[in-house]
Order: C-alpha cells, then structure tokens, then sequence
C-alpha cells in the first residue's frame, strides 16, 4: 500500500497534462479550417473559391451566338481558327451587357504583332516587313481582317 | 454483388464522403463528382508558336496579375550550331509585346517556346509547402489556397521550372491556375482562347475523346526536365534538346 503514498504529484501533473490536450482541441476546434482535410492536407473549400473568380475571356461560343455574320465571314478565309478574343481581347463585360461596346482596335499595331517578319517565326506562317508591305497604310484599307484575302473586286 | 473484406475497407472512405450527398437525395452533387472525371494538362505545340505575346496578355487580363510577374510568359530560343547546349534566351518582358524581329542571316534556329506551370503529379512546390496551402486537386491542377498561404516562399524555390511568384500586394504565393474558374465552367483557358495559331490546348487526360490521345501517338511529345520525375503535364510537341 505504501507504493502509492507519493502518486499526489504525479497525478496533479497527468491532470495538467489532461487540462493542456483539452485545451489544444478545443483551440484546434476553432483555428482549423472545417474543411480542412476534405481530399488531403488542404482546405478543400478553397476549390470551390477559385473557380468562383470572374471571367473576363468570354470565349467564342459565346460570340459566335450573337456574331453569326462575322462568324460566317471569319469562317470562310485564313482567319477561321482564330477566336474573336484573340484579337478583341476579353469581352465578357459587353457579353454579360452589349451596351457595353469594345474598344475600337488598332490594325497598325494589332496586325503586326502576329504578322512582322521574324525569322524566329515558322516558316509558313505569313509574314510582311510592314513598312515595306504597306508603304504606311493602314492594313485594312486591302485586307479585311475577319476573311484577310484580297479578294478580285477589292477589300470590303 | 461479392465484396471481400478488402475491397469493402478500400469502398469506406469514398461511401463516407458521398453519404450525406446520397441521404439528400443528390448523389450527383458529391463534392468529387466532377473533379474526379478530369486530370487537366496542356498540349504546346512548338512549330505553331509565332511569339506574339498573345497568352501572356491574356493571363494577365484574366488573373490580374500583377505588372512584372508572369503566371505564363514565352521564351524565344537561338541555338547554334557551335554551342548546342547553351542557347542565347530572350524574353522581354515575358514576350508580352511580342519579339524584336530576328535577322534571317543569324546562324542557328530560332523557335519560342511558352512556358507556365506544369501542373505537375508529382510536384516538389507542394510537397515543400509546411502549412497545405498549395496542393494538388483532384483534377490534377495545382492550386495555391490564398487565404492559408504564409508567404514564406519555399514553393517558389522548390518549383524547377519558375513558374510561381510571391504576389507583391497580397504577399502570398501566386502561380498559373490553368484558369480553374473557367475550366470548372467548360469554358477553355485564356490563353488557349487567345491563342491566334492553337499552340496551346487544353487536355484532359480523363476524357476518352480528348484529341491529346492521337496526338500522343503520332507526334514526338515531351515534357521539360523530365529527369526531375515531376510527372508535368504540360506537353510539349518536338521540343529542342536544349530547352531548360
């Protein structure tokens, strides 16, 4: 019997010990995350957080159930594959509310961007040293760029 | 229907989780429902890359990131013939305005190559993260939670490729998010949708029908340091030898 005179410190110290882990859970009750863990060592609500971020590319389909004119124009010449938003840039804003109108585009600088010659450019692709193909003018005054080719009676 | 014990402890976990979703009534509302139907990658298809700095304004448009920083940029290469293995690399300002025009009498070969994150199976970004703010989702992209990150910057360290940053306002890590909020949505990423040649292709790899299959078996498709075992799923059609 006597074995267990001495235990009083002991059992204060597995008391402290009992107080401090109830402590850590409940401070770990409110400090992690609910979904913490979800799918694995992440808060998995933040997925839900992520994809709930704006869009600003309204992407073609989207156009295209509008613009069926321009889609057909597009359609028909070298400028097919190109999505309206390449060029355009994002338009989701004037697809949500179309009294919102784009900006107006810049042919001088948006043509050369993909079009200036460079060697470092596939070989295929069609290139022009702008100042030389143009003498100044305006892209548009031949190509129109929804269908580029200059077609026998002109640009329209 | 037989099941051993085995396989009736493998089905628990995935039973538990569904649960609540098949009391309500809505199995089809399970919270991994349509993330486990994906595993999201990128095709990069090198000979149509014309280097007009299309993505790059795009992603910034998009993101909102921030002037200076990249979540994807384009990189233009010279190698010659007399020093293969150290290319001259250029990319002013991320290739966002495009490239000064390359004389055609330089020796060597000119290509761009587009570079983002590799959304990596196996990534070291999140496996370094001390706190699990970084992860890989279920569909396979590598997302940055924003509001648990610290900011401590061993992602950015950890990732081989560079391709994440510490955001200069919120100070926390901030990388590409193959635009989650528009791929959740069916729609395409911004890049790829403003990508004038198709270079860029969004795949999915879980997805029977995704054209990425028959490319793969046709084309000569690499990833970027694949002796690192990242597993990146950012596909690269006839990649030069001496991209880093």
């Amino acid at each position: 019997m006597n074995r267990f005179r001495d235990t009083g410190h002991l059992l204060r110290f597995a008391a402290l010990f009992v107080i401090a882990f109830a402590v850590f859970l409940v401070i770990r009750h409110f400090v992690v995350p609910k979904t913490f863990g979800e799918y694995g060592h992440y808060r998995g609500a933040v997925m839900a957080e992520i994809a709930a971020r704006p869009v600003h590319f309204a992407g073609h389909e989207t156009c295209e159930t509008c613009h069926a004119d321009l889609l057909a124009a597009k359609s028909a010449g070298k400028h097919a594959n190109v999505n309206c938003e390449a060029c355009h840039g994002p338009l989701a804003k004037h697809a949500d509310d179309p009294s919102i109108t784009p900006p107006k585009l810049d042919t001088a600088t948006l043509c050369v961007r993909c079009h200036a010659a460079s060697a470092a450019k596939p070989k295929n692709f069609p290139q022009v040293d702008a100042d030389q193909h143009s003498g100044g003018l305006p892209c548009e005054t031949c190509h129109q760029p929804h269908s580029p080719a200059i077609t026998a009676g002109g640009a329209k | 229907m037989n099941l051993d014990r085995r396989h009736f402890l493998i089905m628990l976990p995935a039973a538990a989780i569904a649960w609540e979703h098949v009391l309500a009534g809505t199995p089809e509302t399970s919270p991994n429902y349509t993330m486990s139907e994906h595993w999201w990658g990128m095709l990069i298809d090198i000979p149509k890359c014309i280097g007009c700095g299309n993505c790059v304004r795009a992603c910034q448009a998009e993101n909102d990131v921030p002037d200076g920083f990249f979540r994807t940029w384009v990189e233009r290469y010279l190698v010659t013939d007399y020093n293969l293995e150290n290319p001259v690399v250029i990319s002013p300002d991320g290739g966002k305005e495009g490239f000064p025009s390359a004389p055609p009498e330089d020796e060597g070969k000119y290509f761009f190559v587009p570079k983002m994150c590799n959304h990596c199976a196996d990534s070291p970004c999140t496996q370094v993260c001390p706190v699990g703010a970084t992860f890989i989702a279920p569909d396979g992209v590598v997302l940055v939670d924003p509001k648990y990150c610290l900011g401590c910057a061993y992602c950015v360290q950890a990732c081989p490729y560079g391709c994440r940053y510490i955001h200069p306002e919120k100070r926390v890590a901030d990388k590409c998010t193959l635009c989650y909020h528009r791929i959740t949505k069916g729609l395409t990423t911004a890049c790829c949708e403003a990508c004038p040649t198709g270079a860029r292709q969004l795949v999915d790899l879980k997805n029977p029908n995704d054209p990425i299959h028959a490319f793969m078996k046709t084309h000569a498709v690499q990833v970027l340091k694949p002796q690192m075992a990242t597993g990146a799923k950012l596909f690269y059609n006839q990649l030069d030898g001496s991209v880093r």
